[in-house]
C-alpha cells in the first residue's frame, strides 16, 4: 500500500523547447510567406462561332494601344513612351465629347475623342513577340487610368478615396461611373514568337 | 558586519527557462498559421514582372497555379532554353493546360467553382505569343478568372525603366 502512494516521479521537460524549435524550424523551411498578388483579369468566354464583335462601336470611342515585338507603343496612330500611357489614357476616358457626363471635369470636349466614359472602350493589341514584362506594364498603366479617374471621382463625391469606401452602394456607383473597358484583340504575329 | 558582506557575496538565481517552449510553441504556431505549404518545386525560373495596381489573392484553396518560364539550370539540357509551362510537379505542354485546369475545378467544392481562380505565374521575359496561348487553352476550359502574378513596384522609376 505504502508504495502504491508514493508520487510519481516529474517527467523532465526539459527537452520541451528543443522539440518546439525542431517543429519550428521544419516549419520555416517547408513553407512560405509570400502573399500572391497580381493584377486580376477576366477572360472573354471561348465561342468560336461567334463572330468577335457584332456590336460597331464609333472609332472615336476606341482607344486603340498596339505593342509591337520590339515593345514599343502605338497609341491612337502615336508613339507614346509607357510613362506618357496612363495621363493619354486618362484624358481620352474623361474627354466628355457629347457633353452627357456631368463629373467629367476637365474633360477636353474634342469632338474625335470618347462621348462619354460609358461607351469609352480601350483596344489592346499585342504582338506575339512583345514580351510579357511590356505587357503588364501596359496592363497596369491602363488599369491605373481607371483607378485614378475612379478615385478622383470618389474624392470629389465622397470626400475618401475609392479603396476606402466600405459601402458596396457607393463602390457600385463609382465603378459604375468609370467601368472598366478593356477589350484585348487576337495578338498579331508579325515580329515572331 | 560579516551578514551583510554574506549576503552580496550570494549568486544571482538563474533565469528559468520554464517558459521557453512556451514562447517557442507561439512562435511555431505564429508560422503554422500565416504560412502555406510550399506546394510545387519550381522547374522553371520566374522572376514576376512589377505593377502597382495589385490585388490580393484571397482564399488560396481557390486558386490554382500555372508556372511559365525557362527551364532552371538543373534542367536547361533536358528541356531547352525555350520558355515552357509547367503544372503542378512536371513540365507540360500546351494541350495538357486545358485537362489540368479541368481536373483542378474537378476537386473544388460544387458550389465555389465559378470562384476559381487562374494565376499565371509567368517570368518577365516570356514573349506574350506563349502567354496568349495559354490565356486561350483557359478560354476553351472555361477558367475566366485569372491573375496575372506580379510584384509590387516600389517606385514609378521601376516601373517605367527597362530591366
Amino acid at each position: 500500500m505504502a508504495r502504491n502512494k508514493r508520487a510519481i516521479p516529474e517527467i523532465n521537460a526539459g527537452s520541451m523547447a528543443d522539440i518546439a524549435f525542431l517543429l519550428l524550424i521544419f516549419f520555416l523551411v517547408t513553407t512560405t510567406m509570400d502573399a500572391d498578388k497580381g493584377i486580376n483579369r477576366k477572360l472573354p468566354p471561348w465561342d468560336p462561332e461567334r463572330p468577335e464583335d457584332e456590336n460597331i462601336i464609333k472609332e472615336k470611342n476606341i482607344f486603340t494601344v498596339l505593342i509591337n515585338s520590339n515593345n514599343q507603343l502605338l497609341v491612337e496612330d502615336d508613339y507614346l513612351e509607357i510613362s506618357e500611357l496612363r495621363e493619354s489614357a486618362k484624358a481620352f476616358l474623361i474627354n466628355n465629347g457629347d457633353g452627357s457626363c456631368a463629373y467629367c471635369q476637365g474633360g477636353m470636349r474634342d469632338p474625335n475623342s470618347s462621348d462619354n466614359p460609358g461607351k469609352a472602350v480601350v483596344s489592346l493589341q499585342n504582338d506575339r513577340g512583345t514580351s510579357y514584362d511590356m505587357y503588364i506594364r501596359v496592363q497596369n498603366e491602363l488599369v491605373a487610368a481607371y483607378e485614378d479617374l475612379r478615385n478622383e471621382y470618389s474624392m470629389k463625391k465622397f470626400g475618401k478615396p475609392y479603396l476606402e469606401l466600405t459601402d458596396e452602394a457607393l463602390i457600385d456607383e463609382v465603378k459604375a461611373a468609370f467601368e472598366q473597358k478593356i477589350s484585348e484583340a487576337e495578338p498579331l504575329d508579325l515580329g515572331g514568337g | 558586519m560579516a551578514q551583510i558582506k554574506k549576503k552580496t557575496k550570494k549568486e544571482t538565481p538563474p533565469v528559468s527557462t520554464a517558459s521557453l517552449p512556451d514562447i517557442v510553441f507561439m512562435l511555431l504556431f505564429f508560422f503554422m498559421v500565416t504560412t502555406v505549404m510550399r506546394e510545387v518545386d519550381l522547374k522553371v525560373s520566374v522572376r514576376k514582372p512589377k505593377a502597382t495596381e495589385i490585388q490580393k489573392l484571397e482564399r488560396k484553396s481557390l486558386v490554382t497555379y500555372l508556372y511559365v518560364g525557362k527551364p532552371t539550370a538543373k534542367y536547361e539540357d533536358k528541356f531547352g532554353k525555350e520558355s515552357r509551362i509547367q503544372l503542378n510537379d512536371a513540365f507540360a505542354t500546351l494541350d495538357d493546360v486545358q485537362p489540368f485546369v479541368i481536373q483542378e475545378r474537378e476537386k473544388k467544392d460544387e458550389v465555389e467553382r465559378k470562384l476559381m481562380t487562374v494565376s499565371i505565374k509567368a517570368d518577365r521575359d516570356t514573349k506574350m505569343g506563349l502567354i496568349t496561348d495559354v490565356k486561350t487553352q483557359l478560354r476553351k476550359a472555361q477558367a475566366l478568372k485569372i491573375n496575372y502574378s506580379t510584384n509590387p513596384a516600389g517606385t514609378a522609376e521601376e516601373l517605367y525603366k527597362p530591366y
